[in-house]
C-alpha cells in the first residue's frame, strides 16, 4: 500500500467526538472534535491534566478511545496504525532510553521495530538522525550517561529516522538549555519548511507564540478553543495602562474618554483603549490635571487569550 | 543491481519486508543479553557446575565415598566427567535456571513498559502482536541458552577434571562416548523445552503489571509455589499439571532403551502451558492501554 495523502478537508489529524474514560469512571478526554490542517505547526495547549496526553496517546494508537473517532494523515486510529505510524515521529512525555545501551544503538533499536524501515539504510539514517540533533559526538555513549537535555535530543532524534509526514512532539525543548531551546526551535522550523506537519505540545506559551501557525486550548477534557494563532490572539483586547499618584480622577476622565472595563489597581489604572485618537486621551487626562507618570498599550498575549478561555492561569510548572 | 542512493531510498515507502521480523529479533536478543542482569544470572547458571565438579572432586582425592546424597548423577561423575552435565542440570533446573528465565521473561514487557520505551516501540511501529512474539521468541532462545550454558561448563569441567570415555547407562548398558555426548544434546534440548511453561507464565505475568520488579519477582514466586505445592501427595490431582512437575524425568534420557512416558507427558505439559498462557499473554496485550 502507497501513501495515502490526506484529503485537504481532512486534515491530517482529525478526530470527531474523541472520548476517553478510564476505568473508575474518570473523563480524561470528552468529545474531542480536533482538526489539524496539513503544513500547518500545531500548538496544542492546555493546563496539567487538562487530557492533551491521554490525546497524543489515542492519536498514537496507545490508547484505545472509549468512543468518538480519530484519523491520522486521513487514516483511521489505531486501526491503520502500521500503515501511518512509519510516516510520525514522536515524542510522548519525554524520552525513554535504553540506559545500557548507546545513543546510536538505541536508535538503531527503534529503526529496527519499524518493519517497513529499510535496514541497508540504517546506519545512515540512525547517523544522519544524530547529527541533526547535535549528538554526533556523544552517538557511542551510554545513554544512562545521558544528561536530561541530551535525552531529549535522543529522542527527537529518533522522531527523525525518517522522513515523515507528522511529528507529534510532546514538549520537545523540555530539559534543554537556552541555547539548546533555539536550536529545537530552528530545527522545527525547518521540519515545517519541508512541508512535515508538526503537532506541538507545550507549556511555554512564548514558544507557542514563536513557533506555530495554529493552535488548540484543552481544559479539563474538553476543547475550549481552536483556530489560527493571530486570530485567538486577537480574541483578547489589548489595555491602555496609565500610571498616576491620582487614579480616583483618572478612572473618571478615561470613562469619560470611553475607554471600557475601567480599574485602578494601586497608581495603575487599566482599561480597553477607547476607538480614538490615543493622544487626545492623553491630552484630556493632563488637561484635567492628572499627574501622567506613565501612558502605554500594553500588547495583548497569547497568555491574556489563554487565562480568557481557560478562566485559570496557565501551569508553568507543568 | 544498481544500488538505490540512500536518501531516494529513505524516501521511498516500503511495505514489510518478507524478513520483516528478524531485524527487531535480532535486535531484542542483543538488548536482552547486553543487560547486567541477564549476564550475572548466565555467569552464575556457569559457576554453578564448576563447583560441582570442584567438590566432587575434592571430596574424590579425599577418599570419601560419593553417597547417594546430593543431586542426580553425583555418584557417577567421578566415573565418567559426562555425567557432570546432568548433574549440573539436576542441580539447578530446581530453581537456578528457572529463575533466570523466570526474571528475563518476567521482564520482557513490564520492564520495557517500566522505562518507558515500550511506548516507543510501538509507535515505531513494532506491532503489538509482532512485538509479542518476538519477545516470545527471545525467552524461549534465552531457555535454550541458559540450558547451554550450564551444559557447556559443566562439560567442560568434567572432561578437565574427570575421565571420560565409554559410560554407562542408568539400566547398566554400556554406550560409547559419542552416543553419550549425543544424549546430553538431547538431555539439553528436553531441560530448555521444560523450561517454556515457566517462560510462558513469566510472558503473561509481564503484560499485567508495568513494573519490571513486580513481574520478575512474581514469576520467580510462581517457582518455588509451584515446587512447594509438588511435595504434598494431597494434591495428587493438580500436581500432574504443575509446569515443574516432570523436570528431572529427563534423566530417563540417560537410560536404555530410554524410558519415554514421563519425558513425553512433560513436554506435552510445556506445550500446554505455551498456549494457554502465550493466548492469555496475547488476548491481554494487544488490547491494554500503554499509559507509560
Amino acid at each position: 500500500m502507497g501513501p495515502v495523502r490526506p484529503g485537504a478537508v481532512d486534515g491530517v489529524i482529525a478526530t470527531r467526538g474523541l472520548t476517553k474514560r478510564y476505568r473508575g469512571g474518570q473523563l480524561a478526554v470528552d468529545g474531542l472534535d480536533l482538526t489539524v490542517p496539513a503544513g500547518s505547526v500545531f500548538g496544542f495547549l492546555g493546563p496539567n491534566g487538562s487530557g492533551k496526553t491521554t490525546t497524543i496517546r489515542m492519536l498514537m494508537g496507545l490508547v484505545e478511545p472509549t468512543s468518538g473517532t480519530a484519523r491520522v494523515l486521513g487514516l483511521p486510529m489505531p486501526r491503520a496504525a502500521r500503515t501511518v505510524l512509519p510516516q510520525v515521529g514522536a515524542l510522548i512525555e519525554g524520552p525513554a532510553l535504553y540506559g545500557h545501551l548507546s545513543g546510536r544503538d538505541n536508535l538503531l533499536r527503534l529503526d529496527a521495530a519499524d518493519p517497513t524501515a529499510d535496514p541497508r539504510t540504517r546506519r545512515a539514517r540512525v547517523a544522519a538522525a544524530l547529527e541533526r540533533v547535535g549528538l554526533a559526538a556523544a552517538a557511542g555513549k551510554r545513554a544512562k550517561a545521558y544528561s536530561l537535555g541530551m535525552k531529549q535530543r535522543l529522542g527527537l532524534a529518533a522522531a527523525l529516522l525518517r522522513p515523515r509526514r507528522l511529528l507529534v512532539l510532546d514538549e520537545p525543548t523540555n530539559g534543554l538549555d537556552p541555547q539548546g531551546m533555539r536550536e529545537i526551535r530552528t530545527l522545527i522550523r525547518e521540519l515545517a519548511a519541508d512541508g512535515t506537519t508538526v503537532f506541538l505540545s507545550s507549556h511555554l506559551l512564548d514558544e507557542i507564540e514563536q513557533l506555530c501557525t495554529h493552535l488548540a486550548v484543552m481544559a479539563r477534557g474538553r476543547l475550549l478553543a481552536q483556530g489560527a494563532t493571530a486570530d485567538l490572539a486577537a480574541g483578547a483586547r489589548d489595555r491602555l495602562v496609565v500610571t498616576t499618584p491620582d487614579p480616583v480622577e483618572a478612572a473618571r476622565v478615561l470613562k469619560e474618554q470611553g475607554a471600557a472595563d475601567v480599574t485602578a489597581d494601586g497608581d495603575r489604572v487599566t482599561g480597553e483603549p477607547p476607538a480614538r485618537d490615543l493622544a487626545e486621551v492623553n491630552a484630556a487626562l493632563v488637561a484635567a490635571g492628572v499627574r501622567v507618570r506613565g501612558f502605554t498599550l500594553r500588547r495583548a498575549s497569547l497568555e491574556d487569550s489563554f487565562v480568557a478561555l481557560t478562566g485559570e492561569g496557565f501551569d508553568v510548572a507543568r | 543491481m544498481s544500488r538505490a542512493d540512500p536518501a531516494t531510498a529513505v524516501a521511498a515507502e516500503r511495505g514489510p519486508a518478507p524478513l520483516w521480523t528478524l531485524g527487531l529479533l535480532r535486535s531484542e536478543l542483543l538488548t536482552t543479553l547486553r543487560r547486567l542482569r541477564a549476564l550475572v544470572l548466565l555467569g552464575v547458571l556457569a559457576a554453578v557446575p564448576v563447583l560441582i565438579g570442584v567438590v566432587v572432586k575434592v571430596r574424590a582425592r579425599g577418599g570419601g565415598s560419593s553417597g547417594a546424597a546430593g543431586p542426580a548423577f553425583l555418584g557417577q561423575v567421578t566415573d565418567n566427567g559426562l555425567f557432570l552435565v546432568c548433574t549440573a542440570l539436576a542441580a539447578t533446573l530446581p530453581f537456578f535456571l528457572p529463575m533466570a528465565v523466570g526474571v528475563v521473561a518476567g521482564d520482557a514487557i513490564a520492564g520495557e513498559a517500566d522505562v518507558g520505551t515500550l511506548r516507543y516501540l510501538l509507535v515505531a511501529p513494532a506491532g503489538r502482536t509482532r512485538l509479542l512474539l518476538v519477545k516470545y521468541a527471545t525467552v524461549v532462545v534465552f531457555c535454550l541458552l541458559a540450558t547451554l550454558v550450564v551444559a557447556a561448563s559443566a562439560l567442560l569441567t568434567g572432561v578437565l577434571l574427570f575421565p571420560v570415555g565409554e559410560l554407562m547407562t542408568i539400566s547398566g548398558t554400556t554406550i560409547s562416548f559419542t552416543d553419550g555426548l549425543l544424549r546430553a544434546l538431547l538431555v539439553v534440548l528436553v531441560v530448555a523445552a521444560s523450561l517454556i511453561g515457566i517462560a510462558s507464565l513469566g510472558l503473561f505475568v509481564s503484560t499485567l503489571t508495568n513494573s519490571g520488579i513486580a513481574a520478575m519477582a512474581t514469576t520467580v514466586g510462581l517457582v518455588v509455589t509451584a515446587q512447594i505445592l509438588d511435595q504434598f501427595p494431597q494434591l495428587h490431582a493438580v500436581r500432574p499439571y504443575l509446569f515443574s512437575h516432570y523436570w528431572l524425568s529427563f534423566a530417563d534420557l540417560m537410560r536404555d532403551p530410554v524410558y519415554w512416558p514421563d519425558l513425553v507427558h512433560g513436554l506435552g505439559l510445556q506445550v500446554l502451558y505455551a498456549a494457554v498462557f502465550g493466548s492469555a499473554a496475547w488476548a491481554r496485550f494487544s488490547t491494554k492501554d500503554i499509559n507509560t
